[in-house]
């Protein structure tokens, strides 16, 4: 057999190649040259060139969560690589999947402060799942097989490979990727205790007031994940609610969806969480986003914790039961044995709870009245909601009001639809992402639903857009505030409003015109639905400028440092002054 | 830990050794570390080389503090980083042996010097270095018997010390060649 030999800088490509990588995202600069001289003309890999190195990261994730594949980032050494150190940590926050490489000085120069020379590998450690510097050739190829799975196995997230400059140019054997599978964060299958599951589901069937919350983990353990948590709603005829992270694995048209939880969550959603005497969840990690004041959460309740991190259980909130496995195989067995169970008794009668519950819902939490001409920021979700929910829609969000009302009020009937900063937070997230989620699917309606600060943070991308004619929809709801930052000022800084006003904006119609793509405005609203109607008809990218009322709060909203019954539904609402306890609260 | 207060009855906080292997690796103690300072743990003491060269593979003993809650979430934490292979809690365990190095230097004179050496005999440590006007003492064993030993040797005059932290194994004939060769 013919011994195989490339550059370091081919045998990376074909390495890409061999785990599945068809789409990149990068952007060049002396580091990586060898690997771009190597992507030359490549018809295996597809190059997709951002305008920022942080973009081709969130770009990567929105690729990654649209499909559940691996998503894949190619930067240059020094500040190639500590640009993408925003995505990279917004990716290990959120648990998706992605392999960065990184251009290096050459190894005889690490340690010198060479020209672009930075420590990635260090600055990177805390905000990567794993990540090498490879300083041998003959290592290459594996650690980037490894990378793959690191990446991909148990809870998923980012995986850096710095590569030196001297190492894509050195002489390398293609090793191919073996099949062994990699002990490390691999839960054993088998290995799900089957007592547990028996107590567990004996449990559930015996609650008088259950619910399941379910979050991002459902989503990243594939689609079957989603569909076994909604069989077991209905076994069970449950009310289920969703983080942020989580909308979409269950059909929001699911008569037992009580919507999202948390800050921004359903009245109901909160309530039936507060009180619950038994807490089923799955794939979520009590973030202190759904929490609210831990030491009044879910008081009276006993908890059960499916997660595939270990570290994940116990972390915050203490359960009585801890499952660590994989979302799908766990539901899968539970399923298995609450079935069985169910043929020999009869589940608890849940009429008073449903009852309960129903009386919360009658609150109408997400209402509000749209008065005037002027566009209420929910009404302006509500109806993008109806017109497009018909066609095969992805939304993307940046971080804001903008994005808990779209986490509100527009609907998620299937996982890895939605494609949100949840963890981070990062502003600046969605049109990139939503740049990797049309590559991913050419045909689809992609919508970037934003606030008009946060589409500053990162619009360098519609020249991206622009050159592989991406024909995201960008719906800027437009307050001219950082409308978030604006709302907790007013309710928790005495409305001082200290530079939180966005000014000096562009006008974004003509700023797309400048792109050579369509602009629209609407601000009155009689003209909401026909502008939306306009731009799902235009073929290309299109940037609305939805005018929206700029002093819109986003409610209902749990104050920092109040517990899941202590949310106040508008800003009539008695709201007591923020502990200097909760004032700490980010 | 969660930004939020938690406000059940605190449980007590306690020492805990742990015994970690881990791959030879540059950047693998950078990431323990990073985790005991990012996350806001207690290192207590930590001491790490080489145990088989083969397997390229470490031993890490580290002690720490905390509530039982704490420690497991340090142990499912460590067990997260790539190169880590094994985390035991030799506390839990059972009975486990708790050793340490320490090298005293004791500037001295006059009828202090018999004093000195007098301590020296009665902790077994051994005399590696003498001037007419110091000591250079090495003594292993437990942590509190060297504390102990520093303590006297400090009332006797100018000292400087070092110590290489606490390495620990566990009591009996159990061994983990077996955990290693799934590695
Ligand atoms: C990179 C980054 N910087 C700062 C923040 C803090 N922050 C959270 S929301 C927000 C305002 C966002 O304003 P906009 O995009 O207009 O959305 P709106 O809240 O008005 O809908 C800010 C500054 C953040 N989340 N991310
Ligand atoms: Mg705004």
């Amino acid at each position: 057999m013919a011994i195989n030999y490339n550059s370091g800088a081919e045998a990376v490509i074909k390495a890409l190649v061999e785990n599945g990588v068809e789409v990149i995202f990068g952007y060049p600069g002396g580091a990586v040259l060898p690997l771009y001289d190597a992507l030359f003309e490549n018809k295996n890999i597809k190059h997709i060139l951002v305008r920022h190195e942080q973009a081709a990261v969130h770009a990567a994730e929105g690729y990654a969560r649209s499909t559940g594949k691996v998503g894949c980032v190619l930067v240059t050494s020094g500040p190639g690589a500590t640009n993408a150190i925003t995505g990279l940590t917004d990716a290990l926050m959120d648990s998706i999947p992605i392999i960065c490489l990184s251009g290096q000085v050459p190894t005889h120069l690490i340690g010198t402060d060479a020209f672009q020379e930075a420590d990635t590998t260090g600055i990177s450690r805390p905000c990567t799942k794993h990540n090498y510097l490879v300083k041998d050739a003959n290592k290459l190829c594996e650690i980037i097989h490894k990378s793959f799975v690191i990446a991909s196995s148990g809870r998923p997230g980012p995986v850096l490979i710095d590569l030196p400059k001297d190492i894509q140019l050195a002489n390398v054997k293609y090793v191919n990727k073996v099949s062994k599978i990699e002990k490390h964060n691999n839960v054993n299958i088998s290995n799900i205790d089957k007592d547990l599951i028996h107590k567990v589901a004996t449990l559930l069937l015996q609650a008088e007031r259950p619910i399941i919350y379910g979050g991002g983990g459902v989503v990243n353990s594939g689609p079957y994940a989603s569909k076994l948590l909604t069989e077991l709603v209905n076994i069970l005829d449950c009310p289920v609610t969703l983080t942020l992270m989580g909308l979409g694995c269950v059909p929001n048209t699911n008569k037992n969806f009580l919507g999202m939880l948390g800050m921004h969550g359903t009245y109901e959603a909160n309530l039936a969480m507060h009180n619950c005497d038994v807490m089923l969840n799955v794939g979520a990690r009590f973030d202190d986003r759904v929490t609210g004041r831990l030491n009044a959460f879910a008081p009276n309740s006993k908890k059960i914790h499916i997660d595939v991190d270990k570290s994940s259980i116990n972390k915050v909130v203490s359960v009585d039961y801890g499952i660590v496995g994989d979302c799908k195989e766990v539901l899968s067995a539970l399923i298995h044995e609450v079935k069985k169970l169910h043929n020999q008794k009869s589940i608890k009668s849940k009429t008073k709870w449903w009852s309960q519950i129903n009386q919360w819902k009658e609150k109408d939490s997400l209402g509000f009245k749209q008065i005037g001409n002027n566009i209420k920021p929910q009404q302006a979700i509500k109806s993008l909601y109806e017109k497009t929910k018909n066609f095969d829609t992805y939304i993307t969000t940046e971080v804001g009001q903008h994005q808990m009302w779209a986490a509100q009020y527009f609907g998620f009937s299937k996982p890895n639809r939605w494609m949100t900063s949840g963890g981070l937070g990062t502003m600046g997230y969605g049109l990139p992402s939503s740049v990797g989620v049309q590559i991913a699917h050419p045909k689809s309606l992609v919508i970037d639903i934003s606030g008009e600060a946060s589409f500053l943070m990162n619009m360098q991308e519609l020249s991206t857009i622009v050159q592989y004619k991406l024909p995201v929809k960008i719906f800027i709801l437009n307050n001219e505030w950082m409308g978030m930052v604006r709302q907790w000022q007013e309710l928790n800084h005495g409305s001082r409003y200290s530079e939180s006003y966005t000014a000096s904006l562009p006008d974004f119609v003509k700023l797309a015109e400048s792109f050579g793509i369509e602009g629209l405005r609407v601000d009155n609203i009689n003209n909401l639905e026909t502008t939306i109607d306009q731009m799902i008809k235009i073929k290309g990218p299109v940037i609305a400028d939805i005018r929206v009322e700029k002093e819109e709060n986003c409610f209902p909203m749990i104050p920092s440092g109040a517990a899941h019954n202590e949310m106040i539904l508008s800003s009539d609402d008695n709201h007591n002054d923020t502990s200097n306890e909760g004032l700490a609260l980010v | 830990m969660s930004v939020y207060q938690k406000n059940e009855v605190e449980e007590v906080e306690t020492s805990r050794t742990l015994s970690l292997i881990v791959d030879n690796q540059p950047g693998t103690l950078a990431r323990v570390i990073g985790l005991f300072s990012g996350r806001g743990y207690n290192i207590e003491s930590l001491t790490v080389t080489e145990i088989d060269k083969m397997r390229n593979l470490s031993r890490i003993s580290l002690v720490t503090r905390g509530t039982s809650m704490t420690i497991e979430q340090i142990k499912s934490q460590l067990l997260r980083i790539v190169p880590v292979h094994i985390v035991r809690d030799l506390t839990l365990e059972g009975q486990f042996i708790k050793s340490e190095l320490a090298l005293v230097k004791l500037v001295v004179k006059g009828a202090n010097r018999v004093e000195a050496l007098r301590v020296a005999e009665t902790f077994r440590a051994r005399t590696l270095d003498v001037t007419l006007s110091s000591f250079i003492f090495e003594l292993t064993g437990k942590p509190s018997k060297l504390d102990a030993f520093i303590d006297l040797m400090r009332s006797l005059g100018d000292t400087e010390i070092s110590r290489t932290g606490v390495s620990a194994i566990s009591r009996g004939n159990k061994t983990e060649t077996k955990l290693l060769d799934q590695i």
